[in-house]
């Protein structure tokens, strides 16, 4: 039998979120206000002169919640419904699954995506090059926030400990992290903390990108080089250490 | 070629404990359902997860229609389903979205899935209940929306952890109906701590007790397991005596359970009728069989009461 791979893709979509969103709607104002809450802040407390930045650091932690949502989604897909197994039991690969599932993150982001990138095209003024990079550190979040949340769901056996997870890595990746603002607003003995976070080289990168952040040649790339190199890492752990088939 | 064929198959976890211990199955090539039963823990989830490629083995082999379950899973995945113990089809889902969603997960065009959902549904006679939430459907229902699941695609060997634990009587035995039907057309691996189910859908059955196959075969083949033709089951806390010829159990509950001759059983019989004492009598069940076989009979546990018949 000829199997197709748009069929499996969708399935996923269709399961986690478009089926999903048909019953809870609310799940979708969810994934819109954190973000928002925090940009909003962002913007009062600055006065309005750090809206291109927190818009792109918005854009971030959006990216950055559908990996953390992938976790959560996927666990208990996993742990309630035992849909995993049933799925490890036919002939679709880990990594379709993976895929259709992320994207299916995304579709609960489209609300944000869509008034952030309204706000963004009214705020944030950069050049073609600059828009490219914008993208590429968003997909960059994106794939390994996935990697992580898909790693860490093989391993959890419960919703409650896939909350904690969420829990954690969501304040490593969103509250240490100088997203909203520049890291020049950390006092220079705390700096080393948020560089603990991948959130920090991709925000760096992106306030670069919009001409907030100066940065040398060799910081950028250093910048790059980190982002990579975890997101690599992450993809490969996820990759060869998941607990697909225990 | 066998249908299933598995060998000194071992899982051991990282504690040490053994799930299952050199397990050896065979199963001839037909369509039809095999029980296997066994005890909470005795290791049958453990087998079906490895079988249905979840979960590798410690060590040994196991092989479906020829095909190697540890070194090819994937050539495997293409000819078997599987609904895990527990398992449910999700909440926000209607039984025409899952089944649908699940044939898209293993490949199939938007429109066959869609076709086929439907008429699964409707062969599980639950088509009035396609378009309705899962969360608001009965327990019944939900296990047959699970069932319609698997066998809504091509894959011809399925196979079923415990697939009627906690459902009523009835909606058990309006499921057992559909198993039945289905097995025409199916291999069905099924697990279960019901006797009776194995006893009225199993062609061939094996028992499971803490990680070793202790008999397998087909109902009949068990029964010549056992010496003794007829089972005398207590109904009282009456104590009674070890039979002359024969064995006797005495259950969780303190009742008697003698296995014994046709000649013997009668005689007992007639001496608790006179005692006026509760009892059963009759050929020898799964039941029978089963605790014969993961049970120590009294006599070696030196457990049971010298008090006369009479």
């Amino acid at each position: 039998m000829k199997r197709s791979g748009l069929s499996q893709f969708t399935a996923s979509i269709l399961a986690n979120s478009v089926y999903a969103l048909g019953n809870y709607p609310a799940m979708m104002v969810s994934m819109f206000l954190s973000p928002f809450s925090i940009l909003i802040v962002t913007f009062f407390v600055s006065n309005g002169a750090l809206l291109p930045v927190a818009i792109t650091g918005g854009m971030i932690m959006v990216m950055t919640y559908s990996g953390m949502s992938l976790q959560t989604d996927l666990a208990h897909l996993k742990n309630d419904f035992r849909v995993q197994d049933m799925v490890v039991s036919s002939p679709l690969s880990a990594g379709m699954y993976l895929f259709g599932m992320a994207v299916s993150e995304l579709v609960y982001a489209i609300p944000a995506i869509a008034v952030l990138g309204a706000l963004a095209a009214l705020y944030v003024h950069t050049s073609i090059l600059g828009y490219v990079t914008l993208i590429a550190v968003f997909l960059a979040m994106f794939s390994f926030s996935t990697c992580l949340g898909f790693f860490i769901s093989t391993f959890t056996t419960d919703i409650m400990e896939s909350w904690a997870y969420t829990g954690i890595i969501s304040t490593i990746l969103s509250a240490l992290p100088p997203v909203y603002y520049p890291i020049t607003y950390i006092p220079m003995q705390f700096r080393i903390i948020a560089y603990l976070s991948p959130a920090t080289y991709a925000a760096e990168i992106a306030q670069n990108a919009i001409g907030f952040l100066p940065l040398t040649q060799a910081e950028l790339a250093t910048n790059w080089l980190v982002l990579i190199i975890i997101s690599v890492v992450i993809g490969y752990v996820a990759i060869k250490k998941s607990r697909w088939r225990e | 070629m066998d249908r299933l064929v598995v060998t000194n198959l071992t899982k051991r976890y990282e504690k040490g404990k053994f799930a299952l211990n050199r397990v050896s199955l065979t199963v001839p090539s037909s369509n039809g359902i095999f029980a296997l039963i066994g005890r909470n823990g005795a290791g049958k989830t453990t087998l079906v997860r490895i079988l249905a490629t979840q979960l590798s083995p410690t060590s040994g082999s196991a092989h479906i229609n020829g095909i190697d379950v540890v070194k090819e899973p994937e050539k495997l995945r293409e000819i078997i389903a599987c609904v895990p113990q527990e398992a449910r089809a999700i909440n926000w889902t209607t039984p025409k979205q899952f089944v649908y969603a699940y044939l898209l997960w293993r490949g199939y065009s938007f429109k066959e899935a869609a076709k086929r959902a439907v008429d699964s549904l409707k062969r599980l006679g639950i088509g009035g209940y396609m378009d309705t939430a899962s969360r608001k459907l009965s327990g019944g229902t939900k296990r047959k929306v699970l069932v319609a699941t698997v066998i809504s695609s091509e894959a011809k060997i399925i196979f079923l952890d415990e697939p009627t634990t906690g459902l009523d009587p009835l909606s058990r035995n309006e499921l057992w109906e559909k198993l039945a039907e289905l097995k025409k057309d199916h291999f069905i691996f099924l697990t279960t701590h019901y006797l009776e189910e194995a006893e009225k859908l199993a062609d061939r059955i094996a028992i499971l007790e803490n990680g070793k196959i202790m008999a397998q075969g087909t109902l009949d083949d068990l029964r010549k397991m056992v010496k003794y033709p007829y089972s005398i089951t207590v109904l009282s806390q009456h104590k009674v005596q070890k039979p002359k010829n024969g064995e006797m159990i005495i259950g969780v509950d303190g009742h008697s359970q003698i296995l014994t001759t046709e000649r013997e059983a009668k005689e007992i019989a007639r001496k608790l009728v006179g005692k006026g004492v509760k009892f059963s009598m009759n050929p020898i069940s799964l039941d029978d069989i089963f605790y014969h076989i993961v049970r120590k009979p009294v006599e070696e546990e030196g457990n049971y009461d010298e008090e006369e018949w009479a």
